[in-house]
């Protein structure tokens, strides 16, 4: 009845309003009729039934003024306002859906306000989801460079979270670990690695972060390294760096492998060579010098002896002479690269051996820690193991076992010491562990009953703090490039102060020294500062194919030959690249004009233009300190005391530039200089700056 | 009284040069070829300083100074190790176990009869 109504609704309310006016005019006849005498009465209903086609006619044409106006009303209020309420109820499927303003006014007004609404939640949700597109990309980029870095590093590659599940490993890691099938994703890490190992190294970050959250200015990257062997004899070093989560907690690691096997063995042999030379040379040289002393200290000897000494001291420059031979031949020249055991401090290391063998219930007392400047190279684990094996074996008849460290001239000693008896003989791992580590050991008795088992190491020296850099060749300290009248330099750019600004900081290597002659850049490196931080996530770095060769020279320095770029898009395809990320930023470079003037070299061809104001670290440089000789990058580094790492690369060199200019806007503050416009007066008052300009 | 010198080494040509040297200045001299042997010598010839080299067939040069060192019998017999094992961890290795001094060769034969003397006089 309702579906009836609804689809006949124009029907049915004019049938409804008809019957209704049909039913009051007839009711006011005949009620009107009822009130009279009755021979009136019989006149009234006479007349009406002559009537009566009038009557209908005039029904007839009420019906059609109803008609008529009903669907006015119709026409311009229910019509229109129940279609809105449909596209209303359309618009969550299709946003983009507009009703077409029709009806009354008011009901015109409703469909654009609606519209209008409309409008608004759609340009939300298109900006919304380009949003989420643009970061699903950049995720899946990530993930893609992340799986090609992955694939094609000659190093193993496994992420764990902390139960040590497997999230990701490359191929490499496959081959390197895997001798079954126990390695893919969601399985244990311990399936691959022996558990005690991963436990340790674990223990080892742990404990170094531990350590950096008391230091805060010790940005060392807490990593730790072990040794594993495989069951095919294979060594295997193996690298784990924790993984943080946003509260800098542990949340997971990272196993890098790397197959050292044939280091390994290479050592071996060349220690065992070496070894063999030195003994048997330092024999031959002794008897030949002691047969020489003699015969000179007693020019009377009888001539029989005489003979017998010349024959020692021919016979074993012979024997020397062979020696000396085999060992040269023998000498393996692929061999040079050294099978590192791990660097660690001799505090570290008692440390971490105390805590290991209280793990067990012994009972240690510790003598004092060594010095800080002790410095062993070690493998942790296995030492740690025998160690603790050993002193398991050791029962005191009174008192606990002690553990004393010492720095011994360039030995390191650390001694068991107590009292009882010798420990049973008989751990062979701990012989191979001494052997490795080119140490030695022996037993003492200091006194009847009190026994000291010695192990002495060699020791390192102590770690260097800032690697020093390769020095930088061939490249002129001045080009011909105007930094200092940039178009996009504004008064109001140079008022603003150098904190707030944001900087690209840039570095290019090219194919020469000549951009006039047709040398071209070959790769450029950008970091961006923003809010005063150094952003290291979000780095440039593109290698441009040149329209010409790499020069020897130039080769010689940066190490990038023809072959690495023939593959790479070409300046016109980068630079518009490299205009986006530095978009909005202040330009700064180590002797910028050298890298502005090829950027303008290349600009029109890539059809855009490097005008953002620059900042020139070596101007900067002497800015700050007038009095030095050097600006180089290398000289100025070492004077802020910035870390210099992987330069002749264009991102290593922007990042060092990057990390000193962030030093100097320190120091420029203090002098003064808060603005840009104030750094670039300054700047441009330096007299490498005038000798140009 | 001559000092009595006993020379612990495998190699004959040393052996001549020391053997000769020590007779020219005047001590009594007995040569062991390996460890047992100058463990024997020890007892039958009472040396009052052994030349002990380390690098020896059946014992070792460490384990023969431990012995000694380990018999209240030979208490006052002066060790004077000499080896081509030069590494200043040998050379410790050698002193904690109880040898007076510690000569790395090649050596120049002056220094080593100095030596000699000076350990025998004190």
């Amino acid at each position: 009845m309702k579906a009836f109504f609804a689809r006949h609704m124009f029907a049915c309310t004019l049938a409804a309003l008809f019957s209704a006016l049909l039913a009051v005019i007839s009711l006011f006849l005949l009620l009107t009729g009822l009130d009279m005498a009755p021979a009136q009465r019989a006149l009234h209903f006479e007349a009406l039934a002559q009537q009566a086609g009038m009557l209908a006619a005039l029904a007839a044409i009420l019906l059609m003024l109803l008609a008529a106006s009903l669907k006015q009303v119709f026409d311009a209020w229910f019509t229109p306002l129940s279609r809105l309420a449909e596209e209303a109820a359309l618009l969550s499927a299709n946003p983009g859906h507009r009703a077409a303003p029709k009806g009354a006014a008011t009901v015109r007004l409703l469909a654009e306000r609606l519209n209008a609404l409309a409008a608004a939640s759609q340009r939300v949700g298109d900006e919304g989801q380009a949003r989420l597109d643009s970061a699903m990309r950049s995720l899946a980029d990530e993930k893609n460079r992340l799986a090609a870095l992955m694939a094609d590093l000659m190093l193993g590659v496994v992420v764990c979270n902390l139960e040590g599940r497997i999230l990701l490993y490359n191929t490499r890691a496959a081959q390197l670990l895997d001798s079954g099938t126990s390695m893919g994703l969601g399985r244990s890490v311990f399936g691959v690695v022996e558990r005690g190992l991963i436990v340790h190294a674990l223990e080892q970050v742990q404990h170094q972060l531990r350590e950096d959250d008391c230091d805060e200015h010790d940005a060392a990257h807490p990593v730790s390294a072990f040794v594993a062997t495989q069951a095919a004899g294979q060594v295997m070093r193996i690298q784990m760096a924790p993984v943080l989560d946003q509260d800098q907690a542990l949340n997971g690691f990272v196993l890098t492998v790397e197959d050292i096997s044939r280091q390994a063995q290479a050592q071996e042999r060349d220690s065992a060579l070496l070894e063999a030379l030195t003994l048997g040379a330092r024999s031959a040289l002794a008897n030949i010098r002691a047969a020489a002393e003699t015969l000179r200290a007693f020019p009377d000897m009888e001539a029989e002896r005489r003979l017998r000494f010349t024959a020692v001291i021919e016979e074993e420059s012979q024997l020397l002479a062979q020696r000396v031979d085999a060992s040269a031949a023998r000498h393996d020249d692929s061999a040079k690269s050294r099978w590192q055991l791990e660097e660690m401090r001799g505090a570290d290391l008692m440390a971490l051996l105390l805590r290991r063998m209280q793990g067990r219930s012994l009972q240690i007392v510790p003598g004092p820690p060594p010095e800080p400047t002790l410095w062993l190279s070690v493998d942790s684990y296995v030492l740690c193991q025998a160690l603790t094996n050993l002193a398991e074996r050791i029962t005191p008849v009174a008192g606990a076992l002690h553990l004393e460290f010492q720095h011994a001239g360039r030995l390191a000693q650390i001694d068991l010491a107590w009292e009882g008896e010798p420990p049973p003989d008989g751990d062979p791992e701990l012989a191979v562990m001494i052997e490795r580590h080119g140490g030695d050991s022996m037993l003492l008795t200091e006194a009847p009953g009190r026994m000291r088992w010695r192990l002495l190491l060699p020791t390192l020296l102590p770690r260097a703090a800032v690697e020093l850099p390769r020095k930088r060749q061939g490249r002129p300290a001045f080009y011909d490039f105007d930094l200092f009248h940039q178009p996009g330099q504004s008064a109001e750019m140079d008022a603003r102060p150098l904190a707030l600004l944001n900087y690209t900081v840039f570095d290019t290597e090219t194919t020469g020294l000549d951009p006039a002659g047709g040398d071209e850049i070959i790769s450029i490196g950008a970091l961006r500062i923003v809010n005063g931080r150094l952003l290291q996530q979000e780095s440039f770095e593109r290698l441009l194919r040149p329209r010409h060769g790499v020069s020897p020279q130039s080769m010689a320095i940066h190490g990038i030959s023809d072959a690495m770029l023939k593959d790479q898009p070409n300046s016109t395809e980068v630079l518009p690249l490299f205009h986006r990320y530095a978009e909005d930023s202040v330009l700064v470079a180590h002797n910028a004009a050298f890298d502005m003037r090829f950027l303008r070299m290349q600009e029109d061809a890539a059809d855009v233009v490097f005008g953002q104001p620059v900042l020139d670290t070596l101007l900067l440089s002497q800015v700050l300190h007038p009095n030095q000789a050097e600006h180089s990058l290398e000289a100025i580094a070492a004077r802020l005391g910035v870390a210099v790492v992987g330069r002749h690369t264009a991102l290593g060199d922007a990042y060092v530039t990057a990390e000193v200019f962030l030093r100097m806007l320190a120091l420029l503050a203090e002098m003064g200089i808060v603005t840009l416009g104030q750094a670039r007066d300054a700047a441009g008052r330096t007299p490498y700056a005038r000798i140009h300009y | 009284m001559t000092h009595k010198i006993l020379i612990v080494d495998d190699e004959p040509n040393i052996v001549l040069s020391l053997e000769f040297l020590m007779e020219q200045s005047g001590y009594t001299v007995a040569v062991a070829r390996d460890g047992e042997e100058a463990l024997a010598q020890m007892a039958s010839f009472r040396p009052d300083l052994v030349l002990l080299d380390i690098m020896l067939p059946k014992m070792n040069g460490y384990e023969v100074c431990q012995k000694i060192r380990a018999t209240p019998d030979w208490a006052g017999v002066r060790v004077l190790m000499l080896s081509a094992k030069g590494r200043e961890l040998e050379v410790s290795k050698g002193l904690a176990l109880g040898a007076d001094g510690y000569v790395t060769k090649p050596f120049s034969t002056r220094d080593l009869m100095d030596q000699v003397r000076r350990l025998l006089d004190e």
